[in-house]
């Protein structure tokens, strides 16, 4: 061994060793997010399949499931089933219709402890049966992340993990996280942790759902008072 | 040995009369099992189970991996065995009964082996035995050195016509067995189980059992019953629903035993029974003629099978969209692959709330974590009246100070009032 004459071009190459400057290409594949603008900083130009990806969104609400929009409509348009383990509230299928996933792919899982979270996390990651797995943790630590990365690993789907922003702080055995926050009325998407060079400036992403930016709404940056708000062009709807 | 003998020998012998029945029931329960390597079975009572194994050897890979297969299967259910071959089925029992695992290929190298066997393996009686002992005849080769007619004057044909069936001299029809159309069989604890999760290793010997049976008639089940006898109460019955029918001994055990996980006991468990009534066909698998890369993908239905052992069978479900109006009904928890309507619903969030949340209104402002920001809206939705589930309500898109898109609605009938309906998460 001794005697071998090693390049270390050849030792470079290898896709498990990256140099500070250049992102990784990545050893996994991976499945593009639908953003230009994130996908380029991403490795691999996607979220990682048989990988974790923690997302941390400052609070509910500023845009957290459209970020994972268009790659969950393609693989559930490719008939993959997207299983969510432990939503904190129900999936709302007339939304996700809207936003091109197909609903007969998906498959809502519920659990009565973290710890079956976990363990239904665990069992879909490993059974590599699913297009993708969203689920909800809470308190997890870093042993159990271990095992949900472990059994991710080899598969094809992949993997996000919602995680309140505290949980920023904690070391993850997740090689990709991403936390979000809001700026300029726009979803603000920092890369925490990736395989390359740390990200220093957060990736903006427009957050309005799309007839809230533009169609026919109007746009009220005050307040409204309820007087004004009725006078408003209602859609009406009577059955 | 006389029981007094053997309780003088070891006084600690705990003496156990013979059961036949179970005994029967238990070498069917394998016979049932074997039929799975070859085409015909054939029982030999009380303890034996002749395999016509020379059309099977090429499927299985050999003989060696053919004996490899019976040996792990049998000895997983819990049996000690003994495995022999010979050219006719006489010879391969003989050469078991007396404990020889050898195989022998042909007529010509048969003869040698079975004259040296005792004269034991003819299993008549022991009259007869004594009579044999007291000519100086001991093994069957002796036997055959006697002159024919002698022997069939003295002991009758029988002797003869089970040696020259051995040897192949005479045909030796069976009756081939039939493996009954469903499935059933139970094992008696050696000891009281209080434990759930004890369970399973008794069960594994049932399952194995259940699993070889399927493979022989090709078939799988989509629903069996482990039932717990216990001393006093009714049996407890656990069923095990699969979503496809399978086959699969080791998928079995697991889903049992995350049914077993959290499973309490009402009482201490002294035998176990394992019943599987409607076998369906079931194709084997085919192997895929490229490698693939990464983890083979995995099954589907036994990742749903074992959720929903563990967690319930309602915890796994999928969405189904219905033309409604009232956004909490245009959508029901449902079988998981149903088929969908295309519907077009306005701007709909993505979180709806289990119900919706009061919220107050300051100021003619509807507040949610501070004054929130009206964006869209309204939507009017009215509807519902034949149900008696009627509302009134104009639905807006909202900001919160945190900059969050949530759903609200100003309720029109009633109290009235601010209601968080969902989150544009």
């Amino acid at each position: 061994m001794a005697n071998m004459p090693i390049s270390f071009a050849v030792l470079l190459d290898r896709p498990d060793i990256w140099r500070g400057q250049v992102l990784s290409r990545a050893g996994t594949p991976t499945i593009s997010c639908g953003f230009p603008g994130l996908d380029a900083e991403l490795p691999g130009r996607g979220w990682p399949a048989g990988a974790l990806t923690e997302i941390l969104p400052a609070h509910e609400g500023i845009g957290e499931l459209r970020l994972l929009g268009p790659a969950l409509a393609g693989l559930s348009k490719r008939g993959l089933r997207l299983v969510w383990i432990a939503p904190p509230h129900l999936p709302y299928a007339p939304a996700l219709a809207a936003a091109g996933i197909d609903v007969a792919n998906l498959v809502i899982v519920r659990t009565a402890s973290p710890k079956e979270t976990l363990w239904a996390a665990e069992q879909a990651l490993a059974s590599n049966a699913c297009g993708a797995v969203l689920a909800w943790p809470q308190g997890a630590k870093y042993a159990e992340l271990r095992r949900l990365q472990i059994a991710a690993e080899g598969g094809r789907a992949p993997a996000f993990l919602f995680r309140v922003p505290e949980a920023a702080s904690e070391s993850s055995p997740a090689p990709l996280r991403i936390a979000l926050g809001t700026s300029d009325g726009g979803l603000a998407v920092r890369v925490l942790k990736r395989r390359g060079a740390p990200l220093a400036q957060p990736i903006l992403l427009p957050s309005m759902p799309p007839a809230v930016r533009g169609k026919n709404n109007h746009v009220d940056r005050h307040p409204a008072a309820p007087a004004a708000a009725r006078d408003f062009s209602a859609r009406l709807v009577h059955a | 040995m006389a029981v007094a003998a053997a309780l003088a020998l070891a006084p600690a012998l705990r003496v156990a009369p013979r059961d036949l029945a179970t005994e029967t029931e238990a070498l069917l329960g394998v016979a049932g099992w074997a039929a799975q390597f070859a085409p015909g079975v054939a029982l030999e009572f009380p303890d034996g189970v002749l395999l016509e194994v020379s059309g099977s050897l090429k499927l299985f890979g050999g003989l060696e991996s053919l004996l490899g297969r019976l040996r792990r299967g049998l000895a997983e259910m819990g049996w000690s065995s003994v495995l022999a071959g010979a050219p006719t089925p006489r010879a391969a029992f003989w050469l078991a009964l007396v404990g020889k695992q050898k195989f022998i290929g042909s007529l010509a190298e048969l003869e040698p082996v079975l004259a040296a066997l005792p004269l034991e393996v003819l299993r008549c009686n022991d009259e007869a035995l004594a009579a044999f002992e007291a000519i100086g005849v001991r093994t069957l080769g002796e036997l055959r050195a006697l002159p024919r007619e002698g022997i069939a004057r003295r002991f009758g044909q029988g002797p003869l016509a089970e040696l020259d069936r051995a040897l192949g001299r005479l045909s030796d029809p069976r009756n081939f067995f039939v493996p009954p159309a469903r499935f059933g069989a139970a094992l008696s604890l050696p000891a009281e189980v209080t434990q759930a999760e004890a369970l399973l290793f008794a069960a594994r010997r049932l399952i194995i059992q259940l699993a070889g049976f399927l493979a022989a008639r090709s078939g799988g089940v989509q629903r069996f019953v482990l039932s717990l006898r216990h001393r006093d109460k009714a049996a407890t019955e656990i069923a095990i629903g699969l979503v496809a029918p399978s086959r699969d001994a080791e998928h079995f055990i697991l889903l049992l035993r995350e049914r077993l996980f959290n499973f309490t006991l009402a009482e201490p468990v002294r035998e176990i029974s394992l019943r599987a009534d409607d076998v369906v066909p079931l194709a084997g698998h085919n192997l895929g003629l490229r490698f693939e890369q990464g983890k083979p993908p995995g099954q589907w239905e036994h990742l749903v099978e074992r959720l929903r052992a563990r967690l319930g069978a309602d915890a796994v479900y999928g969405l189904v969209l219905r033309a409604e109006h009232r956004p909490e009904h245009a959508v029901f928890a449902g079988e998981l692959d149903s088929k969908q309507l295309h519907l077009d619903f306005g701007e709909r969030p993505f979180w709806l709330l289990d119900r919706p949340k009061r919220i107050a209104e300051i100021g003619a402002v509807p507040h949610h974590k501070g004054p929130l920001e009206l964006l869209a809206g309204p939507e009017r939705i009215e509807s519902g009246w034949w149900d008696g589930d009627d509302v009134a309500r104009d639905y807006f898109v909202a900001r919160t100070q945190s900059e969050a898109l949530v759903w609200i609605y100003r309720e029109w009938r009633g109290e009235g009032g601010w209601y968080l309906h969902g989150v544009f998460a």
